[in-house]
């Protein structure tokens, strides 16, 4: 039981950062774009988000404010994943050039630039880049009161993770409502479908492709930053943030593009990737739990693409450009 | 709509065309295959712009650059190809793309309901497109033309996918439209639903308005004679050829579609040797699928097909994939409707699509360039193909260079079957004698030509016999020396030719 | 479909034909144009673009041992580009290049630990070899498989197969083949199992130009990449001629699974003489970029794989020079995929401006 306990709290540490980098990418994907840059863009994020953090301090000294921090990291990290995506969107969208390659490209980009300012941040400051101690409590805080911490079992699952999982949560569900309670929810999804059909109904797809792409590139941005500012103890390390774009790719599918799936998904992916520190189980050895979320996400693929149920398949244009001409 | 001329390149698809419709009636437009009826009305819906010519409603000039502009005129078009987005459900695809965004989904389920009780639909709102029917969706097409304020409502072919039953119902439908003071075009060329359902009809042909008269005071076969016109004289060469054999007996042909609709049904004939076998009908009865079925490449329920050799062997074709056909030495040429998509490679040029056939040929893993380079080298010469050179993409063709290119390299196998969809679709007038003359030569070779065409008055000169297609099913086989135009006209839209008003 | 009324601002028309020179000249320009926006990192850091630049070609080209350490880099680009070639080509999006060599890697190293004295020097190559291609051809099948079959997105598979075979190798990493107890690591290669060298750069360049001629022969001599071509250009044109897409797709994934798992042997086997899950090193992705920069020509491939190398190897001298990150490499390479990308577009469409449009169409 404790252990299960144990397992789930580490899970939503690290699921909450595959949560925002999955759910920025279900708002790019449900546009019919799909977005393979998120590796670079959850870099630029990591990168941006703790630059926003270490030169706000570096300006105000000890008189920094963790709130202030949060919402300058949360900001630069989100911007950067926004200008990453909307270099994307111009060239898919205007420029038509082909999704795939285009979103390998700002992966490389990406981790590029990620590491860059990451490198940068510690020559110029000569060779160690951290935040105080105050400011990384404030990222790394439970935010609950004490007396629902305190609950056993529930307390720890439920209650005892930062602030940035509990804004993930309501940004799931926000875009969840967003998705299947609102008009434009809906015509953002009628352009994933069937780009030409919304387009003859008088809907503006080329808006709604950039801006569903730019703004799922600043939310996946973020999960970027709370690595650092939670996982990575506030230093860069792009070790420990490779890969993780790539799972929140898989977690898309996994979730079969939907928000509130994420949340869990994101829990049980997390769990999964760091179950090999803490279960051990006989049959299995340790190292291979780590592949666990891939072969989980390929087997969902293969039973959607064999069962071909309709409302669990990717949105239908999803990698195909749209061009008006080709009516 | 006033003096209205639309051309596509050469063609000439709408000629001062002049067409008006009433409130509170059904107008029906009729005309054969290429008439110009839905390039008019697609110039109504806002899809294309006339190059000449006015739009008038209730006497104001209107324009329409956009369906979204026929929509704020109060006109609806409903498709053969519906425009649904098949993941939501039939209420969200109503409400897709209004600028309205107050309105949340009861109201619209509420505004969605009564349209169907005061018309008689039944549709319900919260069902997914992908679980309706064809008529179910036909329906949805039709409330939500209705639901975004439609006053005119034209419906191109809505009954080609329907069930008699689900016919009757629509008709029902849109007669209490008409009652509600509506406007409605329906675009068709069958007759009875004409005689039935319409109070004025419209005929076009050829792109050419012929006149409007009342229903109520014409018959079907006066309309068949506006539809068809006479018989005009192309002055097609036609020589008999001596001896012909039975070459192809196609038994009791059955096809069924993805959806579970047959396509093709108990279809029974032969092809011979010398002969040119003309295919007519209404576009959507089983042509395509005819020929796609004797080639292996769409599925067969049933029936057989039977080819015999000059010695009289038989090979059964059904059941074998396009290069197994082609392993029994089967020579079976096939010149497609979609000339691009499936009979050529539109990025290479004639060298590379000659390969198409012949690309296995040759011992090793090597292609041989040398003969169909030969053979591009060729066909550019004798057909007069214009191109910049043999690897020029075939793509970038005019239409009738790249028919001629197809039917260049179907004719160059030599075969003993030749199929043909639509040959001359779009072609000008010298490339369509072109392709005449080339079917021509190949049935005094012997060889069995199947012409699938939509012009009567070339099956009426180029073919020998003609069956004619009626919803999948054969109506009749007529020798197209003796027949009429009336008479295929009247097999294409009656089984068997003879119920009149069915 | 003219709009008189209201002509947009910008309008687009496609090109039907245009005058290679200035294709070549819109190419160039764009290259142009990353390096110049490559200067921005620079400046940033205080350093000279001009300078900078400079560095990276002498410490990538000038110099016969950096010239090597460069070709080093390029020639699992350009083979893993080849491998991508005929999958692109047949529009199959195979974007597992990564876990095609990394298993590919994995087979040969399994023969170079455990076979090294058993076999003879260049039988023991041979084997690694030959595991290498099965291994990696085998691993393509899979998805290609699905795709087949049921018609399973093939992007999203492909990418999904490469974390499982890095996994694959990190826990053998850790766990049966680990070398000393603890140490995380694969003991290095016995002689017998490395690739000789030739002119200083191990064998597998000469290797990839004779795959390079190999491939450009195969895409455009054989009957087997008409069929590549064809499938590629329409399905449909394919059934009609007889050709079965399933089993071509699935024939041509396992080539190009083979090749990447080729790849993977020549990493191990010639530049890291271990095993480790990061082997392929992003090479699978970059490679992607290259192959559909030089649209699918090998011999352009050759152009594109030196150029990233070039920068590649050139920043990691720039860092130790001038003391700029060596990831301005990522950056410049990102920016310059950009371009290129993005220059297909002028070279295939040309902007009309309202009021300039009618010159311009009298001109054309």
């Amino acid at each position: 039981m404790n252990l299960l306990v144990t397992l789930i709290t580490a899970g939503v540490t690290f699921g909450t950062v595959l949560m925002y980098g999955t759910l920025g990418e279900i708002l790019t994907e449900k546009s019919g774009n799909l977005n393979l840059g998120v590796e670079g863009i959850m870099y630029m994020g990591g990168a941006f988000g703790l630059a926003g953090a270490f030169y706000y301090e570096k300006a105000v000294g000890a008189a920094a404010s963790g709130p202030v921090a949060i919402v300058l990291a949360l900001l630069a990290a989100f911007v950067a994943g926004c200008a990453a995506s909307a270099i994307y969107s111009f060239l898919t969208i205007t420029l038509r050039t082909n999704q795939n390659v285009t979103g390998l490209a700002l992966s490389i980009f990406g981790t590029g630039v990620g590491q860059f300012v990451g490198e940068f941040m510690r020559l110029s400051e000569g060779g160690y880049v951290a935040l105080s101690n105050h400011l990384k409590d404030s990222f790394a805080a439970a935010i609950m009161p004490d007396f629902l911490q305190g609950i056993p079992v529930i307390g720890p699952i439920l209650f005892s993770h930062t602030v940035f999982f509990y804004m993930a949560v309501v940004l799931a569900v926000l875009m969840h409502l967003y998705f299947t309670r609102t008009r434009s929810g809906l015509y953002l999804r009628a352009v994933g479908e069937s780009p030409a059909t919304s387009d003859a109904a008088g809907i503006n797809t080329t808006r709604y492709k950039y801006l569903a792409t730019i703004i799922g590139g600043g939310i996946s941005a973020i999960g970027g930053m709370v690595y650092i500012v939670t996982t990575a103890g506030c230093v860069w390390n792009h070790e420990g943030l490779s890969g993780v774009g790539w799972l929140a790719v898989a977690l898309v599918i996994f979730c079969i593009w939907r928000p509130l799936n994420a949340i869990w998904g994101s829990v049980i992916f997390g769990a999964m990737m760091i179950m090999y520190l803490r279960v051990s189980l006989p049959f299995m050895p340790q190292q291979l739990y780590k592949i666990l979320p891939y072969v989980v996400t390929v087997i969902v693929l293969i039973f959607t693409s064999m069962r071909n149920s309709r409302d669990k398949q990717p949105p239908a244009s999803l990698g195909v450009n749209y061009f008006r001409e080709e009516r | 709509m006033l003096g209205i001329t639309k051309s596509f390149g050469q063609v000439l698809a709408n000629d001062h065309i002049d067409f008006s419709v009433r409130w509170g009636e059904i107008l029906a437009l009729l005309g054969e295959n290429g008439s110009g009826k839905t390039t008019l009305m697609n110039m109504l819906s806002g899809i294309y712009q006339p190059d000449e010519g006015r739009i008038l409603e209730d006497g104001q000039e209107i324009y329409i650059r956009s369906p979204k502009d026929a929509y704020e005129h109060g006109i609806g078009m409903i498709h053969q190809h519906y425009k649904l987005i098949e993941v939501f459900t039939a209420a969200q695809n109503m409400i897709l793309g209004l600028d309205d965004v107050k309105m949340d989904m009861r109201q619209v389920d509420a505004r969605v309901r009564e349209i169907c009780e005061r018309y008689g639909f039944e549709i319900d709102p919260s069902m997914k497109v992908y679980d309706m029917s064809v008529s179910q969706k036909q329906t949805v097409e039709i409330v939500k033309v209705l639901f975004r304020g439609a006053n005119i409502l034209v419906l191109d072919e809505p009954t080609a996918v329907l069930t008699p039953q689900e016919t009757v119902k629509l008709f029902k439908v849109l007669r209490n439209m008409k009652e509600d003071g509506k406007a409605i075009v329906i675009i068709t060329h069958k007759l009875n639903e004409v005689m039935e359902v319409s109070d004025r009809v419209s005929v076009l042909r050829k792109g050419q308005y012929i006149g409007t008269v009342e229903t109520s005071r014409t018959n079907p076969q006066a309309l068949t004679d506006m539809m068809v016109g006479h018989a005009v004289s192309l002055n097609i060469d036609r020589p008999r050829y001596d001896n012909p054999q039975t070459r192809l007996v196609v038994e009791g042909l059955t096809c069924v579609d993805e959806e579970g609709i047959t396509r093709l049904e108990d279809v029974s004939f032969t092809a011979n040797t010398g002969e040119i076998l003309g295919v007519a009908g209404i576009s959507g009865s089983g042509q395509k699928e005819l020929l796609e079925a004797m080639t292996g490449l769409y599925p067969v329920k049933a029936g057989s097909v039977r080819f015999l050799n000059d010695k009289g062997e038989e090979v059964e074709l059904i059941g074998k994939t396009p290069m197994q056909i082609r392993r029994t030495g089967v020579g079976m040429a096939f010149v497609p409707e979609d000339r691009l998509g499936m009979g050529l490679v539109g990025s290479m040029g004639m060298t590379g699509n000659m390969m198409l056939r012949s690309w296995r040929n040759g011992r090793g893993a090597l292609l041989k360039r040398k003969d169909p380079q030969a053979l591009a080298d060729r066909i550019l010469e004798e057909l007069e193909v214009v191109t910049p050179g043999t690897e020029y993409p075939v793509r970038r063709l005019s239409g009738g260079n790249v028919q001629k290119v197809l039917v260049g390299r179907e004719i160059a196998i030599q075969p003993s079957v030749l199929l043909t969809a639509y040959a001359v679709r779009g072609l000008d007038i010298n490339t369509s004698y072109t392709i005449y003359r080339l079917l021509t030569e190949q049935k005094m070779k012997g060889v069995a030509v199947v012409y699938v065409g939509e012009d009567l008055d070339v099956l009426l000169e180029l073919a020998d016999r003609i069956l004619v297609l009626c919803g999948g099913r054969v109506s009749g086989i007529v020798d197209a020396r003796t027949t009429t135009k009336e008479e295929i006209g009247l097999m294409m839209t009656h089984l068997g030719g003879k119920e009149v008003n069915g | 479909m003219s709009n008189v009324t209201r002509t947009p601002f910008v309008r687009l028309a496609k090109r039907t034909d245009i005058d290679p020179r200035r294709a070549w000249i819109i190419r160039v320009a764009s290259i142009v144009i990353a390096l110049v926006l490559g200067c921005i990192p620079m400046l940033v850091t205080g350093t000279n673009p001009v300078e900078a630049y400079s560095v990276i070609v002498q410490g990538s080209l000038l110099r016969p041992v950096y010239f090597r350490q460069t070709v080093k880099i390029a020639i699992p680009l350009l083979a893993c580009a080849l491998a991508i070639a005929p999958c692109f080509k047949m529009r199959f999006w195979n974007i597992g290049a990564e876990g095609q060599i990394t298993i590919g890697a994995m087979c040969a190293t399994y023969f170079a630990l455990y076979w090294a004295d058993r076999v003879p020097h260049v039988m023991l190559l041979l084997i690694m070899f030959l595991a290498g291609v099965v291994g990696g051809g085998l691993w393509a099948l899979i998805p290609a498989f699905f795709k087949a079959k049921w018609n399973t997105n093939e992007t999203l598979f492909t990418l999904m197969m490469n974390y499982i075979a890095i996994g694959i190798v990190a826990w053998l990493q850790g766990g049966p083949w680990e070398g000393r107890q603890g140490s995380q690591i694969i003991p290095k290669f016995a002689d017998a199992a490395r690739l000789p060298n030739v002119l200083g750069v191990h064998i597998g360049w000469i290797f990839s130009l004779v795959l390079v001629v190999l491939m450009y022969f195969y895409m455009n001599k054989t009957k087997q990449g008409y069929e590549i071509a064809v499938i590629g250009d329409s399905t449909n044109t394919a059934r009609y001629a007889g050709m079965n897409v399933g089993y071509i797709m699935m024939r041509t994934m396992a080539i190009s699974g083979a090749i990447s798992g080729f790849v993977g042997f020549m990493i191990v086997a010639g530049a890291n003489y271990t095993l480790y899950s990061g082997v392929a090193d992003g090479v699978g992705f970059t490679a992607i970029s290259v192959a559909w920069l030089s649209q699918l020509n090998p011999f352009a491939m050759i152009v594109i794989s030196m150029l990233l190398a070039v920068l590649d190897k050139g920043s990691t001298t720039l860092q130790s020079r001038l003391g700029v990150p060596a990831s301005v490499s990522d950056i410049i390479t990102g920016i310059l995929l950009f371009t290129m990308l993005s220059c297909e577009f002028f070279i295939n469409y040309r902007l009309i401006f309202r009021g300039r449009a009618q010159d311009k169409e009298d001109g054309k």
